[in-house]
């Protein structure tokens, strides 16, 4: 493989992860509305699906893509694919 | 004069611009104590932040192309953010969606994950990318990545159609701010808003537009927190609202068991105007299936990820690094008010419902309520509404009616804040309507002057004519947008919906498969902009007019229709032609990669 596929495929599958944390704070969790509701973990005082939409699924979100920058930063200077400073 | 001294020090002209603001409201507070009528305030706060961005806008006037389609790409990661921010946060999330979520409650919340959680979508499938790229519009990139006018020509319809449709709600917004705040007829407020909304982008492009919106945003987030603040300090809630209303919360749901849910008669809801709505649905509850929140908050991920104005944003940049970055800093600036809205609806529904709040007006007499300020205000301005239904001389819960507009723009004064505190929530209000709709206009005469007029119609074409045939464009769909929000067709919140579900529908997988799958092709992506757009309007049409349905969609979920044809319809289409060609499929590696020249010149 060359240097451009693997660091394709490394790309691809950081693209995965990352997709895969979307999914579950986006759709996943709220397939569990009513159970949230009722589940005795509560943030804060509030019930946990008010919770997860007004704040916890938001700030995941925020974290989640500052995360998935500096892993995709750190793969490409792992396979020298980053941008020179002045560029 | 600006230029290159300007970029390094942007953040001491902002710390300057946002003290100055501040002691511009201050110095308001101080007139209001001293007697400024509340309508000379209004026109005050309005005037004042209105003028300022259009001396940003005068500053950054340009002669040069890429300062006019992509401010120079030399806008730093947290600058944009602001930027991208205030291009995002519209009419709607500022002035809409608090009330939404006040009368819907959790059900509408999907919103509020949906429009966060589309900037996931957005780093990691394609900002970067298109960065990279070095396109002006997103058409852009669509024309040259499949090759062919007839591509190019597609993305500019799907664009236009959801960016239009966005911004008639966006001119509608800054229309009624500013005729609730300069207290003019609503006919006539459009024409103000739009004339200030020009006044930002005419001369000076992408870079106007990014340095206002930096200054929209600050004025925005000002005007959105300090009330959220101010009341929950008032009420005795708790001095960080964010993390202490548990207690409200469980005491909304408290009275709402209390005064119970009555259903209103068909014959009542009658004398009820046009627009305004009562609580039917619980505040913190599920009260939502699990499909009909998903798919809502589907569809505005997929939206926010395929409408041009946020991604065009992105191309502004220096790097792709920086763009990566920025996503990350916009969503962190929306976050701040997102986070906001819910606990904004929460205050303004315990104002108003608790009886042991002063301010609290269900369980009164009627006479009582009809007679207060505020109320008599928002009830001249067709945003409030009471009516004995029961004939019992007290007001119900059903017998209350607000427009979702006034959630936000009303409950300061219903909380009993100063008036100087509303003046600034319009300010606000406008900032958030004019830097969307700034960013949109820009984004359709940017896709009809360079990608129709420059790639299509005349590719010989001198700098200086495509600059003015870029600004008369942004004139000419200025007036249209303007006369069709002058209509009143659909309301704020549900025309935005609406948008995001054209977008959807059209552009997502074209513009995602461009990058991630080298096999799509020219004719797939025709196939799947042109079917999706079709299949998705046609449903709206059809449950528009009495349609059942299928699977629980909705007119506010027809991306979803209009999504899987074209996903469909381009992957099928795109495998029984020929594969693109070896210049193209180089042109897609080139993409992939971070360093290297762009695909598109500086110049082009």
């Amino acid at each position: 493989m060359s240097n451009k596929d693997r660091y394709w495929a490394k790309t691809r599958n950081l693209l995965f992860v990352t997709l895969a944390i979307w999914f579950v704070f986006s759709i996943g969790i709220f397939l569990f509305g009513a159970q949230m509701e009722a589940s005795s973990i509560r943030p804060l005082g509030y019930p946990l699906s008010y919770y997860m939409t007004c704040q916890g699924s938001l700030g995941i979100f925020v974290i989640l893509i500052f995360w998935f920058a500096g892993r995709q930063e750190k793969i490409d200077e792992e396979f020298g694919y980053s941008e020179r400073e002045d560029d | 004069m600006i230029k290159g001294k300007f970029i390094d020090n942007l953040p001491k002209v902002y710390g300057i611009y946002t003290g100055g603001f501040i002691v511009f409201i201050l110095l308001m507070a101080i007139a209001e104590q001293m007697g400024m009528s509340a309508k000379m305030i209004g026109i005050c706060f309005v005037a004042f932040t209105v003028s300022i961005y259009a001396i940003i806008g005068y500053l950054s006037r340009t002669l040069q192309v890429d300062a006019y389609y992509v401010a120079g790409r030399e806008v730093p990661t947290v600058f944009n953010g602001m930027a991208t921010a205030a291009d995002w946060m519209s009419g709607a999330s500022f002035v809409a969606m608090a009330g939404g979520i006040y009368f819907k409650g959790y059900g509408y919340m999907a919103l509020l994950v949906g429009w966060t959680g589309g900037y996931v979508l957005v780093a990691s499938l394609l900002a970067p990318y298109l960065r990279k790229f070095g396109c002006y519009t997103v058409p852009d990139f669509v024309g040259t990545r499949y090759g062919g006018n007839l591509a190019r020509l597609s993305a500019v319809i799907v664009l236009t159609v959801a960016s239009f449709t966005y911004v008639t709600a966006q001119i509608n917004a800054t229309g009624t701010i500013a005729s609730v705040a300069l207290d003019i007829p609503f006919q006539y407020a459009v024409y103000v808003g739009l004339i200030s909304i020009l006044l930002c982008s005419l001369l000076g492009g992408m870079r106007a537009v990014t340095w206002t919106q930096v200054a929209q945003y600050i004025v925005l987030i000002i005007a959105y927190l300090l009330p959220v603040f101010w009341i929950s300090n008032k009420m005795g809630a708790g001095f960080f609202p964010h993390v202490m209303l548990a207690d409200e919360v469980a005491r909304i749901g408290e009275l709402e068991s209390q005064f119970g849910f009555v259903k209103n008669s068909a014959a009542d809801l009658a004398t009820v105007p046009k627009g305004l709505a009562g609580i039917t649905k619980a505040h913190s509850a599920v009260n939502a299936t699990p499909w009909a929140f998903i798919s809502l908050a589907v569809c505005m991920m997929a939206g926010t990820a395929s409408l041009p104005h946020v991604m065009m944003r992105y191309f502004t940049t220096p790097s792709v690094k920086a763009a990566r970055r920025s996503v990350g800093w916009s969503l962190f600036f929306i976050f701040l008010l997102y986070s906001s809205a819910p606990m904004l609806a929460t205050l303004s529904k315990l104002s108003l419902m608790d009886p042991t709040l002063p301010t609290g007006i269900i369980g009164k007499s009627i006479a009582d309520v009809q007679a207060i300020d505020w109320y008599q205000n928002w009830n001249q301005a067709n945003l409030m509404f009471v009516n004995d239904f029961n004939g019992n001389g007290t007001l119900e819960l059903n017998e209350f009616f607000m427009g979702g507009k006034a959630v936000v723009l009303a409950t300061p004064e219903i909380a009993g804040l100063p008036y100087v505190i509303s003046g600034l929530v319009a300010a606000g209000g406008m900032a958030a309507a004019m830097s969307t709709a700034d960013g949109l206009i820009l984004a359709i005469a940017n896709a009809l002057s360079h990608d129709l007029y420059y790639k299509i119609i005349d590719p010989k074409a001198e700098t200086a004519k495509r600059l003015i045939v870029a600004r008369v464009l942004l004139v000419i769909i200025g007036f249209a947008g303007a006369t069709i929000a002058a209509l009143e067709i659909q309301g704020i919140l549900g025309s935005v919906i609406w948008a995001f579900d054209f977008a959807m529908s059209g552009l997502f997988f074209p513009l995602v498969l461009g990058v991630w799958w080298k096999r799509a092709n020219s004719q797939g992506a025709v196939a799947g902009m042109l079917l999706g757009l079709i299949s998705g309007t046609a449903y709206l049409v059809w449950v528009r007019t009495g349609g059942a349905g299928f699977l629980g969609i909705t007119q506010l979920t027809f991306g979803i229709v209009g999504a899987s044809v074209s996903l469909v319809s381009m992957v099928v289409v795109s495998l029984i032609t020929k594969e693109p060609d070896a210049a193209t499929q180089k042109m897609v590696d080139d993409t992939r990669i971070p360093s290297g020249k762009a695909i598109l010149g500086k110049q082009h």
